[in-house]
């Protein structure tokens, strides 16, 4: 039994939240001043100095990675997914436990760190390139791999803010995947780019793994992590829930519903998801007509419900409600006619029609605009939800592929009586 | 093997590493370098041009109106060869600074020993010092100044500022990142600190009578005094106190650790809270 790559023991993280409960960050000189210079009347009166609270974004998650093995980490979001990568690739320290690597570690927790757009395509090889842990050296022996990956011989020489974003793109995966260390560490860099660049991105990862690296790879795309790793991890507020073969940590995931939640409800302002414009009060998906608590099949019209507070006197907005797999493809985006709202909640409701959906788990984002010109709100994953299959009149019980499964009118029948070579 | 453990209190800087990571260093300096001089219409004159224009308003100011005492020297030599060392420390101190805070990205996506971001800051004033020079020579060749053998310390008291600007540099980037309204109270600890610094006038006046205890002390106890007088003697060719180059010397060795190792101490947190 060799040892493993990547062995972790009792890791956990410990952020402070501050009153607001967002992560608390950086301090103002003016504020800690004026903390001291008050700190004795504070004591007088008996309070205590800091109020902060606490918070594990993970707590004793112990599991090893063989060398050569291909690791997913699912979750929903929040569930220390992205806390843990950036444990491994030693961005930040933990607070507890610890982990053993072995081998050389490259990450890639994003695509183009460090680029500059004035500086050339050529100038940016070399310095994204060094950012990413290659030596000269190497970027020299690589350097006509990487312009021939990302196709962009002609523009070597013009600054990368000359670029199309696509083509920046192109350019500073081109570097990535030449990277190649022992141990590569992969947080949802596919999640941006277009189609075809997530498949070259995908494609470049299998090499990788064929070639024999250790994997660790952190995503939302549960297609990709089934058909990449041989194995999972699914984390759930911090902790191991699962850690196993791939398939039975993804049906796992999906079966617990824990991906699942029709309804969320934010009962104070100031907690509420949101800005000082615009805050979520409820969010909810139901069949037309009826509660949450009730099953949506493929079938069954659904409303799906936005109740917001205005925090403006009157504003015009236009909703903006974008639809994704739970595989992160984009299913549709449909967008409201503008609406004026006074102060105070109002609410936004979107009917999507039976038979429009496939069987799948979905989750909702919204975004809305102000006076057709800016967005002032934009949230992902407010509400998930499933589609179930129902039974068909058709001989035919396997999945249905394709991203809906809309209901359309066929016609099908003898052509008349004409027959060929009759 | 890598061990990835908590850690909390003081850490030694790690020069192995860094020395590990030195194309980094010479990758980030050069991109910050390049961008600069890509930036401007002047490109790398800027870096000539302003001590020049610095010389020449105090020049003006200082040389012709107020008749500052040079001990015979032409102020404007007298003026740049002070300011040339100042604007190398000004420059690296405030731009590694603000490094850290303007580099959220790098830390918060790559790992790589952290000390580089400011470190490459003051390398790439470096550059800037060494444009300069040119200017310097072309200013002793016009008063002609002769070279002597002075100048073959410059290089070792330019090794000295350098180690100062790296200290200051590596802290204040530092409490930049836990204090963000910091970032205002360095230009303001800049300016001061070069009326604190004899660049622009000398600081021991020959034969003239101590004006002031306070200030007097103010200008010793500065690291930068003996430095930069030095610098300016080697130069221009007159006597060096060793005294107080002892003293700069010291406090250059001692900055230098008191500021790495404080960026050492508070680094992991960068990452968390930037």
């Amino acid at each position: 039994m060799p040892q493993p790559a990547i062995s972790i023991r009792n890791l956990g993280k410990r952020y402070r939240l501050s009153h607001s409960g967002q992560r608390a960050g950086y301090r103002t000189l003016r504020e800690s001043l004026s903390r001291a210079a008050t700190a004795p009347l504070r004591r007088l009166r008996g309070q205590r100095g800091e109020t902060s609270e606490e918070f594990w974004a993970l707590e004793n998650v112990s599991f090893d990675v063989r060398p050569t093995e291909v690791l997913g980490v699912i979750g929903r979001n929040g569930a220390g997914k992205s806390t843990l990568l950036k444990i491994l690739s030693r961005i930040t320290k933990p607070t507890a436990g610890e982990v053993a690597l072995r081998g050389r570690v490259g990450s890639l927790l994003e695509v183009g760190t460090g680029f500059h757009p004035e500086l050339t395509g050529k100038e940016n090889i070399f310095l994204n390139g060094a950012i990413l842990g290659m030596s000269r050296r190497e970027i020299l022996d690589k350097f006509d791999a990487i312009v021939d990956f990302a196709g962009t011989e002609r523009f070597l020489d013009t600054p990368v803010k000359h670029y199309s974003s696509g083509m920046s793109m192109r350019l500073a995966f081109a570097v990535a995947a030449q990277l190649e260390p022992e141990l590569l560490l992969i947080d949802e860099v596919l999640a941006v780019g277009d189609g075809d660049f997530q498949k070259k991105c995908l494609g470049r990862m299998g090499d990788l793994a064929t070639a024999g690296r250790t994997l660790v790879f952190v995503s939302h795309n549960l297609t990709a992590v089934r058909t990449l790793c041989q194995t999972a991890v699914w984390l759930e507020r911090g902790r191991v829930k699962m850690h196993g073969h791939v398939n039975d940590v993804v049906n796992g995931y999906i079966e617990s519903a824990e991906c699942l939640a029709s309804q969320r409800v934010w009962d104070s302002v100031e907690a509420a998801p949101g800005n000082e414009l615009l805050r979520l009060h409820r969010v909810c998906v139901a069949p037309s007509g009826s509660s949450p608590a009730k099953s949506i099949s493929v079938d069954t019209p659904i409303d799906i419900d936005f109740e917001l507070w205005n925090l403006t006197s009157q504003a015009t907005l236009n909703l903006s409600l974008v639809l994704y797999s739970l595989e992160g493809t984009c299913i549709f985006n449909s967008i409201a006619p503008a609406a004026t709202v006074g102060r105070g909640l109002f609410r936004g409701r979107c009917h999507v029609p039976g038979n429009l959906l496939n069987d799948g788990v979905y989750s909702i984002r919204l975004l809305a605009a102000k006076d057709q010109a800016s967005v002032i709100f934009d949230m992902s994953d407010l509400a998930t939800f499933e589609v179930h299959d129902v039974e068909r009149p058709i001989l035919w019980f396997g999945k249905l592929v394709g991203a809906v499964r809309p209901q359309l009118d066929w016609q099908v029948g003898p052509l008349g009586t004409e027959s060929p070579r009759g | 093997m890598t061990l990835i453990r908590p850690q909390t209190g003081w850490q030694a800087i790690g020069f192995q590493e860094l020395w590990k990571y030195r194309e980094l260093l010479y990758f980030l300096t050069w991109r910050d370098v390049k961008v600069r001089y890509k930036q401007t219409v002047l490109g790398a004159a800027w870096a000539v041009l302003q001590p020049a224009l610095m010389m020449l308003v105090f020049s003006i100011f200082f040389g012709r109106l107020a008749k500052v005492d040079t001990g015979g020297l032409p102020y404007p030599l007298f003026v740049f060869a002070g300011l040339l060392p100042w604007t190398f420390f000004a420059t690296a101190v405030s731009n590694a600074g603000n490094s850290v805070v303007g580099s959220e990205r790098l830390i918060t996506k790559v790992y790589f020993p952290r000390l580089i971001i400011p470190f490459a800051s003051v390398a790439a004033a470096v550059f800037d010092l060494l444009v300069a020079f040119s200017m310097l020579a072309v200013l002793m060749l016009w008063y002609r100044v002769p070279a002597t053998w002075g100048l073959l310390i410059a290089p070792g008291l330019l090794t000295l500022l350098l180690l100062t600007a790296l200290g200051g540099g590596a802290l204040l980037a530092a409490l930049n990142v836990a204090y963000r309204d910091f970032r205002y109270v360095i230009p303001f600890l800049v300016q001061l600190w070069m009326f604190a610094t004899p660049t622009i006038y000398m600081h021991i006046a020959a034969g003239a009578e101590r004006s002031s205890i306070v200030s007097d002390w103010l200008l010793y106890a500065n690291p930068l005094t003996g430095l930069i007088a030095a610098f300016r003697a080697s130069v221009l060719g007159t006597p060096v106190s060793l005294a107080a180059l002892a003293w700069s010397a010291g406090a250059a060795v001692v900055m230098f650790a008191v500021g790495c190792l404080y960026f050492r101490r508070v680094e992991d947190s960068f990452a968390d809270i930037i």
